[in-house]
This record gives structure tokens, C-alpha cells and sequence, in this order.
């Protein structure tokens, strides 16, 4: 179990520091003038030539990545080039933000998508149909449509929640919960479509395995059959996709954080891409990336928790 | 939104039909579907509105007039203005048209590099799978929307720019698919064979593997289609696309700007974006179904497993005698097949008296597991199974409830499976599946239940029962496993033991002991036994009486002893010479029924 967590870190680091740098070099090789898109076309050459010196864009690609790393190292992601604020305050202001939708989001998905899934694999019949529909609704639907959806209905119409904005947790925590509903639930409906979906076949697969008949012979209740034995062996199928829908729900929570007009890193990288930001962006990769590398280790963890040969080994 | 790339159902897929097959009904198949026509007929209105759009309109869908703002739907905008006073219909099928060639762009992107790439990393495996698989692991673990925001931070806006490189993002779902089928169909012995034949391996290539890529390809192409218009739109909405075009998502966007006056704004392009990506997905599923056969017939039956098995007709018949311990009377046990119901026990009556072994024989398929399943209420829920009656110590078990019968299972009657390994529950430890079910019927506590669980696996003859019952069953051997199931069959006490050819998948040298355990367990305990079997040796060693099966009914019932000596049935005989050991097999056995 330690020589696989450990395998894990490195291979988790590795990709944080491949993705880093091919990230850099992409955004290196640009073809516009950075300074000169900063100043606009009033600038004068002398101007473009300061601006250049200032962002370190005067010196070699190279130069300018070891900078860059070496910073990256001591906690510095560089600055803005628009705001000149530092890109580690930015991306720090963000993450709660983005993390209080992405985090609630996957518990929600866990716990619906377990029940559905359970549900719909044991009893069928209306249910189970319900799930097929749903597999293909929240594939058809794109979460940001949902959320814009809930907001005309649940804010503009109906005003019983907030259409924008967000309160942090620590300020007021009924008033963070009511800024999250309705973004983390339209973020929640495609996870749950996936989610479920392979629950529902995990748990399929399980209840046709020998030993689950053997449980049986045993004349052991059919709860405990379902819910301790059967679920058990289906959850880390289901673990392993919940885990791959952090990293779709990311994607998501970029658009969904403009429909409520959350600052959140999506909005930051938003704003990234259309002004050209590149020290902006490259904080963002990196930070995205290691919340990635993070979660896949969480689940790893629980894998093995779950998998007795893994964890015994 | 993510892509499913599940290897297993893609190589089935491949796997199950016959490439010409395939081309010729594929769309005769695929309009037997209502879902497929309607996706089909939708999307070939979506082509031709995106294609004709000129011919549509007569509106610009980007020049705006600020007068003419918010419009209501009249004669010059069939569906009204927006914000700035662009035609939202001309906006609509012009947007098409951009949703659609960006959707095409990833398509065709993610297919050149995917399928390629899968190809060859699945039929040569070697360094290119290994550089190629952790690429395409690298960019799965990246949002793909981050990617894309990466690249525009670059050029700008860009929306064919951007699909393009989403076809890239994307390609490792194509890649990983195409690979898995390829590894599935190259373990095929065909491939074997035909490179033995001198096939060269292009040639094997389009021959023989890339037909079977073909169908889960084209079911992944539909989803991709999509998730293409998804992204893009999302793209579109967060103001990134390309300036100076019509987009769905930048309709999208200019609602969403409009949300408190105009809400109705963002009905038509969010009713577009549903429609056309939910037609893919009825596409792709149809096409799976007419590829591959819906699974959903089999996955039903799996599922009622778990309810208790299906119909059972009553009859009153003459009481038994009073040392009978289990008394079948006409079995009779069938499947649902294509042509109607397939009966696989055809009226088979046994008796077994308490303290009596009896073993019941027959090849694979004979229908002796079925009986023996039958009468623990295990049958696959498939299955329907009629009995005049399943008599057990008083009770007739046909017309208990599932509840009632579940109070009898592993406490009054106990089974011994056939394959070990398979049989424990691999998440759980081997003392915790002793302990619950003596917890369950005999109500003991925690101690009292490992006490006993630690008694009976010394009992079973393990050397080391504090480890094996800390043990999970990856740690424990085969013959261990069996000893395990043997001790939890008997760990309640049965009155009634039933064991399904307990010792078929041990080794020589444990078969015998494990029969001597169960035999030593019988006298000690009184049980009475049915023992499923396919071997003579083993009928021999332990039972009392044997009953020979074939083809679902009982030919002969007799002791062993005078079935040794004296087999009446020219069936029996067959079996008995063809089982001896030393003399050479006559003549093959006929195959009768011998297909399950």
C-alpha cells in the first residue's frame, strides 16, 4: 500500500510538471506581440520596447521558463500582466469559490447517484427506465443550460435564490448555501447521469457473481446482501468514474461560474483567454492540474481502502 | 459530460457481428428503430437548414438594428429580434451552420489521430503503446475546457481554431477505444491463424481487425458529434467564439445578457443545442443496439436474481413418508428462449431420506444443478420452475414465501458451492462471512460467533484457523476456500446439505479429503445429502443411493452399490465405462443436450 501511494505521488507529480511545462512553452510560442496587445496600437515602439523589458519578455524562452519554475517553486506564480496583481492572490481568491461548487457537486452526485444506481439496478421497472432517460438528458443537456434554466425559474421568476454572486462560507453560511444551490445542482445533473448509469451496471455485474449466491444460500438478510456485499464490490468501478467527473465537473463549473456570476477560477480563466493573460492562465493550469492530481490520489486511497488485495499487498 | 470509452462493451461489440452482415442490415436495422428515425430525420433537418440557410432567410443573422430591438415575431422575423435587433431565425439555422462545422471539425480531427494511433498501439503494442497510452492518460486528466482557454489566451477568438484543437483533447477516447478493441480481437485465434497463413500485417489490418473497430467507432462518432456542439457552444457562451458569426452559444450568451427583459430569447437556441446533441445520443444508442444487439434482455434477467425465483404452481399430492427428509415431486424447471419456453428439468422426482447421501449424476447440462437449485430457491430469475412439490421435513418448500424460504437457507438446509474462489465475497473477511449468517439464525453475539466460526475451521481441518479467519479470500488457497464454504454450509447446523459438484475445481489430492470431510460431517450431523456430481469416483467414495440424470429427466435410481454392479439403464452403463478409470473410452460420449 505505501510503495503504490507512493508510486502514486510520483506519477502525480511528474504529470503536474509535464503539464506545467508544455503549458508554458504553448503559450511562448505566440505569434501576437504581447506588450504591443497590452498598451494597444497608440504605443509607441519605445513604449512596446519598456513593456517587453518589464514582462522579462526580452529574454529567451528558455530563460524565461527557468523563471518561471523557479518561482513557481517558492510559491510566486508570477503577476498579471492586465491587473498587475500577483497571480497567486488571484487564483488563492478563487479557489474557495470554485472548490465550494465542484466539492458539493460530487457529494451530491455520490449520494444520488449510489441510491439511483442501487435503486434502479435491484428493483428495474419505472425507476430504471428513469435512470436510462436521465443517462441520456444529462448527456444532451449541457450543464450550463441547466444552470440558466434554474436561474430564470428559481431566481428571475420565482426570486427565492440568488441569481449571482457568491458569500463566503465564513461570512454567512446559510447564505453561502443559497449562493452554491443552484450552480452545484446544475453542475450535479450530468455527473449524476454518468455516475449513476455505472452504478446501476456495477451493481448488475455484482448481483450476478457466485458469491452473491452463495450469500444467499446463506439465508442472510437482502439488505445486507445489497447494501453491504453487493454495493461494496460494485463501489470501486463507480469510485473510479465519480473521480473522472472532477475533472468534467471543472470544465463545467468554468461556464456555470458565469451564469451566476461567480469569481471563480473559470471566470478567472475566462478572463484570461480573452485578454491574452498568459502569466494568469499558466496559474490557473497549475493550480487545476494539481487539484487533479490531488483528487485522483484521494481516490486512490480509496480504492485501495476498498480493495483488499491493494491495500494488503 | 464525459465519454464513455468502456473497452469491455466496445470489443463485445466488435466481437458480435459479422462485418458483412453488418454493412448490409445496418440501416434496414437502424429504421426498425422509432428513437434512430427520429434522431435520423431531425438531424437531416438541422443539415438542411445549416446548407440551405441563404435560401431560408433573407436577413443577415449579424446585422443589427438597434430600432428594431426585442421585435416580436411577425412577417420580417419569423421568430423575433434580440437585444440589437438581429433576426433571431436568420441567427438560428446561420448558427447551424457554425455548430455543425466546428462538431465536424472534431470529428474528423479526433478520428485522424485516435484511430491511427489506436491501431497501431493495440496490434503492435511495444514502446508507441507505451509513449501513446501515457499521452493520451496526460491529456484525460486535464478539464478539457482549461486546454481550450489555454490556446484561445494564444490566438484570440477562434472557433474553428479551438474545435480543432478540442478534436486533439478529445482523441484519447477515440484512441483508447479503438486500442481495446484491437487487444480484444488480436487474442482471437482467427488473427492467429491468418497470420500463419502468411497474411501480412496490413493486410491483416483491414481484413481482420478494422472491421471489428468499425461499429464501437461509429457509436463513439455520435457521441463525440455531441460533445463537440457542447463544448463549442459553451465556448460560444463565455464570449470566446469567433467574433462576426452566428452562433448557438453566443445566441446563448446575448439571452443570458438579456435574462430580466427577455428571457424567451434563450428558448431557441438552448431547444437547437438540446434537440440536435440529444439526437446523438439516440443515434449512438440505436446504433448499438442494431450493431450489437441490446443487452437489455440479459441484464433483466441478472437483475431479478435477486427476487425470489418466479412462478411456481401448486398441486396437492399423497403425504411422505415420515423419514424422508426431502421429497420432489415433478420438477419441472424452464427458460425463456427466442422460440418460445425451453424446459431444462423435465418432471424429475427424488427422494432422500434423513442421514442418506444421495448422489445425483449426469453430464453438464443434464439439469442436475437446476434441480439442486430448484430446491434451495436459487434458480436464476429467468427461470420459472413448477413442482407438484418440494417437500422438506413437513413444509412444502413451493409454497413458502421469499421470506419464509430465506429463513430456511443456511440454517436448515445448507449448499456447498462448486468453484471456491468465486463463491467468497472478495471484500470481505473470511471469518466476518462465517460469523454473520450464525449471528443471522442462531441470534449469537459477536464473541460467541467468532468463537465457533474459529471451532468449526479447526473442525474443517485448517491447520491455522485465527489467521484464515483474518484472512480476505485472495490469501487462502483453493482447497481452504472449500474447506471455508464446507464449514459455513454446515455452520448453522442443516438438516439438509446440498453440495454442487463440491470438489470439481480442487486438486486430485484435496478432492479426496474434502470428500472424506463432508462424509465424516454427514454421519456426525445426521444430514441428509444431496451431492451433485458428474463423477463416478465421487459416487462411489460417499453416497448411499445415486439417481443418473440425462437431458433433464432421472433414468435410473439405485444404490450404489447395485448401480456399480448392476446398472440397469443402457445410459448408465454408457456413463460407467466411459468413467472408469484405466480402460480407454469405448466411443466418444453422444452430446446430448450437452450445449449449456
Amino acid at each position: 500500500m505505501f510503495t503504490f501511494l507512493l508510486r502514486r505521488i510520483a506519477s502525480g507529480v511528474a504529470l503536474v510538471f509535464v503539464t506545467a511545462t508544455v503549458t508554458f512553452f504553448l503559450t511562448a510560442m505566440t505569434g501576437s506581440d504581447p506588450a504591443r496587445r497590452i498598451l494597444g496600437p497608440t504605443a509607441t515602439l519605445d513604449e512596446v520596447a519598456a513593456k517587453q523589458a518589464e514582462l522579462g519578455l526580452d529574454q529567451s524562452v528558455l530563460q524565461r521558463y527557468l523563471d518561471w519554475l523557479g518561482g513557481v517553486l517558492h510559491g510566486d506564480l508570477s503577476t498579471s500582466w492586465f491587473t498587475n496583481e500577483p497571480v497567486t492572490t488571484l487564483v488563492w481568491a478563487a479557489l474557495p469559490i470554485t472548490l465550494s461548487l465542484v466539492v458539493s457537486a460530487i457529494v451530491l452526485t455520490a449520494v444520488i447517484s449510489v441510491v439511483l444506481g442501487v435503486v434502479s439496478a435491484v428493483r428495474g421497472g419505472w425507476l430504471d427506465n428513469a435512470v436510462q432517460v436521465l443517462s441520456i438528458v444529462g448527456f444532451a443537456i449541457p450543464s450550463f443550460l441547466v444552470g440558466l434554466l434554474l436561474s430564470v425559474v428559481f431566481a428571475v421568476q420565482l426570486g427565492i435564490l440568488p441569481a449571482i454572486g457568491y458569500t463566503p462560507f465564513s461570512v454567512d453560511p446559510v447564505g453561502w448555501l443559497t449562493s452554491i444551490t443552484l450552480p452545484a445542482v446544475a453542475l450535479t445533473v450530468g455527473a449524476v447521469a454518468t455516475v449513476s448509469t455505472q452504478t446501476r451496471g456495477s451493481m448488475i455485474e455484482v448481483l450476478g457473481q457466485d458469491y452473491v449466491r452463495t450469500l444467499r444460500s446463506r439465508g442472510l438478510p437482502t439488505r445486507s446482501i445489497l447494501l453491504k456485499h453487493a454495493l461494496r464490490n460494485a463501489a470501486p468501478a463507480s469510485l473510479t468514474v465519480l473521480s473522472l467527473q472532477f475533472i468534467a465537473l471543472i470544465s463545467g463549473a468554468v461556464v456555470i461560474e458565469k451564469v451566476f456570476g461567480l469569481n471563480g477560477i473559470g471566470q478567472l480563466a475566462t478572463s484570461a483567454a480573452s485578454q491574452g493573460d498568459v502569466p494568469l492562465i499558466l496559474g490557473v493550469v497549475l493550480l487545476v492540474v494539481t487539484l487533479v492530481v490531488l483528487v485522483n490520489l484521494l481516490a486512490d486511497l480509496l480504492l485501495g481502502w476498498l480493495n483488499p488485495k491493494v491495500r494488503i499487498a | 459530460m464525459s465519454l464513455p470509452t468502456d473497452p469491455t462493451t466496445a470489443a463485445t461489440l466488435g466481437h458480435a457481428i459479422d462485418p458483412e452482415v453488418r454493412r448490409a442490415g445496418l440501416v434496414k436495422r437502424l429504421v426498425r428503430i422509432p428513437t434512430a428515425v427520429v434522431a435520423l430525420v431531425w438531424l437531416v433537418v438541422v443539415v438542411a437548414a445549416a446548407v440551405l440557410a441563404p435560401l431560408l432567410t433573407s436577413q443577415s443573422p449579424t446585422a443589427s438594428d438597434i430600432l428594431d430591438a426585442l421585435a416580436p415575431r411577425g412577417p420580417g422575423h419569423p421568430l423575433g429580434t434580440d437585444g440589437v435587433g438581429r433576426d433571431v431565425w436568420a441567427q438560428l439555422i446561420y448558427g447551424a451552420r457554425t455548430s455543425l462545422v466546428g462538431a465536424l471539425i472534431v470529428v474528423i480531427v479526433s478520428l485522424v489521430v485516435g484511430l491511427p494511433a489506436g491501431l497501431i498501439a493495440g496490434y503492435f503494442r511495444g514502446r508507441f503503446d507505451g509513449i501513446s497510452t501515457w499521452i493520451a492518460s496526460l491529456l484525460m486528466a486535464q478539464p478539457a475546457i482549461i486546454i481550450l482557454l489555454v490556446v484561445l489566451t494564444q490566438v484570440g477568438r477562434n472557433t474553428a481554431l479551438a474545435m480543432f484543437v478540442f478534436g486533439f483533447v478529445i482523441a484519447p477516447g477515440v484512441f483508447r477505444l479503438v486500442r481495446a478493441s484491437v487487444i480484444a480481437v488480436r487474442e482471437e485465434l482467427f488473427v492467429d491463424a491468418a497470420r500463419v497463413s502468411g497474411l501480412t500485417d496490413p493486410r491483416l489490418i483491414r481484413r481482420h481487425i478494422l472491421p471489428v473497430v468499425v461499429a464501437p467507432t461509429v457509436i463513439q462518432m455520435s457521441q463525440i458529434f455531441g460533445i463537440a456542439i457542447v463544448v463549442q457552444a459553451g465556448l460560444e457562451f463565455l464570449g470566446l467564439g469567433s467574433a462576426n458569426q452566428a452562433s448557438w452559444g453566443g445566441m446563448l450568451n446575448d439571452a443570458f445578457q438579456a435574462i430580466y427583459t427577455a428571457p424567451r430569447l434563450l428558448v431557441w437556441p438552448a431547444l437547437a443545442i438540446i434537440l440536435t446533441v440529444t439526437a446523438c445520443a439516440l443515434l449512438g444508442n440505436a446504433l448499438r443496439d442494431a450493431l450489437g444487439g441490446a443487452p437489455a434482455a440479459r441484464r433483466r434477467r441478472r437483475r431479478k436474481e435477486l427476487s425470489d425465483t418466479g412462478s411456481v404452481t401448486v398441486s396437492t399430492s399423497p403425504d411422505v413418508a415420515d423419514d424422508v427428509a426431502l421429497q420432489i415431486d415433478s420438477l419441472v424447471v424452464s427458460y425463456p428462449g427466442a422460440a418460445g419456453d425451453r424446459e431444462v428439468v423435465h418432471g424429475v422426482s427424488l427422494a432422500i431420506r434423513r442421514g442418506e447421501v444421495l448422489g445425483l449424476v449426469g453430464e453438464s447440462g443434464s439439469g442436475k444443478s437446476q434441480t439442486a437449485f430448484s430446491v434451495l430457491g436459487l434458480l436464476p430469475g429467468a427461470a420459472s420452475m413448477s413442482a407438484d412439490r418440494i417437500q422438506f421435513h413437513g413444509e412444502d418448500l413451493t409454497t413458502l414465501s421469499g421470506a419464509a424460504m430465506n429463513r430456511l437457507r443456511g440454517r436448515r438446509i445448507g449448499y456447498i458451492p462448486q468453484e471456491p474462489m468465486s463463491n467468497l465475497d472478495p471484500s470481505f473477511r473470511v471469518g466476518s462471512q462465517l460469523v454473520d449468517p450464525m449471528r443471522h439464525h442462531l441470534g449469537l453475539s459477536r464473541k460467541d460467533a467468532r468463537a465457533e466460526a474459529l471451532r468449526l475451521l479447526e473442525r474443517v481441518g485448517i491447520r491455522d484457523p485465527e489467521r484464515v479467519f483474518d484472512a480476505y479470500p485472495h490469501q487462502i488457497s483453493g482447497g481452504m476456500a472449500q474447506r471455508v464454504l464446507i464449514a459455513g454450509a454446515v455452520s448453522c447446523n442443516p438438516e439438509l446439505l446440498i453440495a454442487d459438484e463440491p470438489t470439481t475445481a480442487l486438486d486430485v489430492t484435496v478432492q479426496a479429503e474434502v470428500l472424506d470431510l463432508i462424509r465424516e460431517l454427514q454421519a456426525e450431523r445426521e444430514m441428509a445429502v444431496l451431492l451433485v456430481t458428474h463423477n463416478f469416483g465421487v459416487v462411489a467414495d460417499i453416497c448411499d443411493t445415486v439417481a443418473v440424470m440425462r437431458d433433464g429427466r432421472i433414468v435410473e435410481v439405485a444404490s450404489a452399490d447395485d448401480l456399480f454392479s448392476d446398472p440397469q439403464d443402457a445410459y448408465t452403463r454408457m456413463l460407467l465405462e466411459s468413467s472408469v478409470e484405466g480402460a480407454p473410452a469405448r466411443k466418444p460420449l453422444p452430446v446430448i443436450g450437452a450445449t449449456r
